[in-house]
């Protein structure tokens, strides 16, 4: 035995044991299932767009984090299973600048109303000062509503936590409910440097842009306590403590476009892709079989290495795979028997030409290989072009595009030479193609 | 090799068929999906179907505007509106839910009119720059062959390539009156990765030739050249291309009306791309290198 035969057994040990591993790893519990996206799973997808104009340009990104956390903490409390929350910041050609979105992944969510819910009850709330230079009408209301306030910057960011209290205590039927609020310490001393500053002025407290409480402030408060008391229902100042809790937003968000998939709708489009590509798979291998012979049984036995290699990396990377994710795979099949047709064109024509065996084999690749890279470079590029166009369900495309065009290259250059090497002395007739003798 | 002889007709027919796509882009325009456009649009099922005009009836009234309703797989609806509010849907599911049995919401999706513009945009400029990356990419990797014509003439016949695979799944959408949604940019982006890699091919198989006879001192004639390198590539041209036409036609054929309009797509272009690595490129080399040759 010489070590291209060695070689060729390792492989088909590959083959066996990539192949115990994508089937044993599909069972319940196990680590490494296939992740679907929301179109094959059913599941909303809600777009946020962040209102930024009132943040610094250098906070932005804190910000942005904060408010997702906040969101994917909310998303969390519904029990939703492996939700996605993500930034991301989009950029307008047009008009330069950029934008801020909010990208919220619900898998098994398919009500969008819903899901909307679920997000959109979440307070914004801010804390600000009355301008003592506001122009009042006749009925003593500003002229313009918007110049009546001034923004302090303290906002619900700082807050570290919210509860329900009783004013007057005691049980006593009169006592009124309010939310005492905590902030973290960098909200604390913006609080006390506000109360300091703003003594006898009125700070109000204003809940999803409508004032709520519009205390007059008696001295500076130190301790980073805030209470809020707006006439409140006890159910009503029990609700607003616990949105608070689950996070107050430091950005004003506004919905922008959602997306929603029924899981029937979604588990029909898989079935048919994973039979759609079972018999793909079968017909291609039966072509290369009749045309190239015991070259084409060769590339059947890379080609199943390839499709078990790339469903491996599917399952450890992992890739989330949707509709047009698994298109792109079938397709990137058709794609990958190219590197072995060239090769095998190749070996043929070298073999016409009155080499022996090994040499044509050798000579063969070794000639097909320029044609292989550069072709294989292009679609490398265009995948990284599609990726950065990505949506998400563009980038699954891309991804899986750009993971087959690797793979498939690597398949054919090592294991199908692999095996053509290890081949012993046989007629060239097996080697040939078509009707060809 | 009979391409070469006949570069003429083939080229005719490429350029007609290429002409005609462009005609029916001004006769038929593109139909944008709410993707590009923005709006909404709800998917809904029923275990039998209401009448199309009922649906059609419910839907003018609940929602101001244009709208657009379409039966869609056994029986169900595909319903197009504009950019609609969570309130204004709500009413609207519950409008249709008393239509007919069992209804339920199949898919459902709203886009903002910004991120439909963005997306217009970003769709673009991510075409323009694929070709020019091919552009240059192509012109590197045959920098060493300047003779008898220029390594750029091999990077812009590859896009003239390029533009007829795309013109092509454009014209036949135009046509169809398909929607051109982000799927459908997607496969036109793939459309244009797979069908340079099968130029490539060929152009290869001149580069080595070309060298070869440098070295062995053979003097050949330009057009021979090309007509010997598409001979050889010829078997795998066409044997690539119908792997890959299997496994689509099969996903064609089985898949359902989620991804079958992006089947359809890649299936056209595929088709125009094997159709332009043989029967335009190649002969476009010649023809350039005939022209330049008469000056």
């Amino acid at each position: 035995m010489n070590g291209r035969r060695i070689g060729a057994i390792l492989l088909l040990v590959a083959i066996a044991g990539l192949g115990y591993f994508v089937y044993s790893s599909e069972k319940e519990n196990a680590r490494f299932p296939f992740k679907f996206g929301l179109d094959l799973a059913g599941g909303t997808e809600l777009i946020y767009e962040a209102d930024i104009s009132a943040i610094n340009q250098n906070e932005i990104d804190t910000s942005m984090q904060t408010l997702r956390d906040v969101i994917e903490r909310r998303v969390n409390l519904f029990g939703v299973s492996e939700p996605v929350v993500q930034v991301e910041q989009a950029s307008i050609f047009a008009g330069g600048g950029s934008e801020y979105r909010l990208v919220v992944e619900l898998p098994g969510v398919t009500d969008v109303n819903e899901a909307v819910r679920m997000i959109g009850e979440t307070p914004v709330l801010e804390f600000k000062l009355l301008n003592p230079n506001v122009e009042l009408d006749e009925t003593g209301l500003p002229v313009n509503p918007d110049d009546a306030f001034i923004d302090t910057g303290l906002t619900g960011r700082y807050l570290e936590s919210a509860q329900l209290e009783f004013l007057g205590g005691q049980a006593q039927v009169a006592s009124e409910p309010i939310v005492v609020i905590n902030f973290d310490s960098e909200g604390a001393e913006l609080f006390a440097q506000i109360t300091r500053d703003n003594i006898g002025n009125i700070v109000a407290i204003f809940l999803d842009g409508q004032a709520i409480s519009t205390p007059v402030v008696r001295s500076e408060i130190t301790g980073g306590t805030a209470q809020i008391s707006g006439g409140f229902e006890p159910e009503e100042a029990r609700d607003l403590a616990r949105n608070l809790n689950f996070g107050a937003l430091p950005v004003p968000i506004g919905l922008v476009g959602t997306q929603s998939v029924g899981s029937t709708l979604g588990q029909d489009t898989l079935n048919q892709g994973v039979f759609a590509g079972i018999t793909g798979l079968a017909i291609v291998s039966l072509f290369l079989i009749l045309w190239y012979r015991l070259s084409g049984f060769l590339a059947v036995l890379s080609l199943s290495l390839y499709v078990l290699v790339v469903l491996s990396l599917f399952k450890l990377v992992p890739v989330v795979l949707t509709a047009s994710g698994i298109a792109g795979f079938i397709l990137s099949i058709g794609m990958a028997v190219d590197a072995n047709v060239l090769i095998f064109e190749r070996v043929k024509e070298e073999l016409g030409g009155g080499r022996n065996l090994r040499e044509a084999i050798e000579e063969g690749f070794k000639r097909a290989w320029p044609s292989i890279r550069d072709a294989n470079i292009t679609s490398l590029l265009t995948a990284v072009v599609l990726f950065w166009f990505g949506t998400s369900l563009v980038k699954g495309f891309a991804l899986v595009f750009a993971l087959g065009v690797i793979t498939s290259m690597l398949t054919a250059i090592i294991a199908t030479r692999t095996f053509m090497l290890a081949l012993p002395a046989i007629k060239h007739f097996w080697l040939k193609t078509g009707f060809s003798k | 090799m009979f391409v070469i002889k006949y570069k003429k007709i083939f080229l005719a027919i490429a350029g007609f068929i290429m002409l005609a796509s462009v005609a029916s882009l001004f006769v038929f325009g593109l139909n944008f999906s709410i993707d590009f456009t923005g709006g909404s649009s709800l998917e809904v099922s029923y275990s039998e179907r209401p009448q199309i005009e009922q649906i059609q009836g419910v839907v003018a009234e609940k929602i101001e505007g244009a709208t657009l309703v379409r039966p869609i797989g056994e029986s169900g609806f595909s319903i197009r509106t504009p950019f609609i509010s969570d309130d204004e849907r709500e009413a609207l599911s519950v409008a249709l839910s008393e239509q007919g049995p069992e209804y339920a919401q199949e898919k459902v999706s709203s886009v903002g009119p910004v991120i439909g513009e963005e997306l217009k945009n970003k769709a673009l400029v991510a075409i323009i720059i694929v070709v020019l990356v091919i552009v240059f990419f192509v012109a590197f990797a045959f920098r060493k062959v300047n003779e008898p014509i220029s390594a750029w003439w091999y990077g812009l016949i590859a896009i003239v390539a390029l533009i007829h695979d795309v013109l092509i799944p454009i014209g036949i959408f135009s046509i169809l009156h398909l929607d051109i949604d982000i799927l459908f940019v997607t496969a036109l982006l793939a459309i244009l990765g797979y069908s340079v890699n099968d130029t490539i091919v060929v152009f290869d198989r001149v580069r080595e030739s070309l060298q070869s006879n440098k070295e062995l001192r053979i003097k050949e004639n330009f057009s021979e050249t090309v007509g010997k390198s598409l001979q050889a590539t010829f078997a795998r041209s066409i044997n690539t291309s119908l792997t890959t036409l299997i496994v689509l036609l099969t996903l064609l054929v089985i898949t359902g009306s989620a991804i079958h309009n992006f089947i359809l797509a890649l299936l056209v272009g595929v088709i125009a791309g094997t159709y332009s690595s043989i029967f335009v490129a190649s002969p476009l080399l010649v023809a350039v290198y005939e022209r330049k040759k008469k000056k």
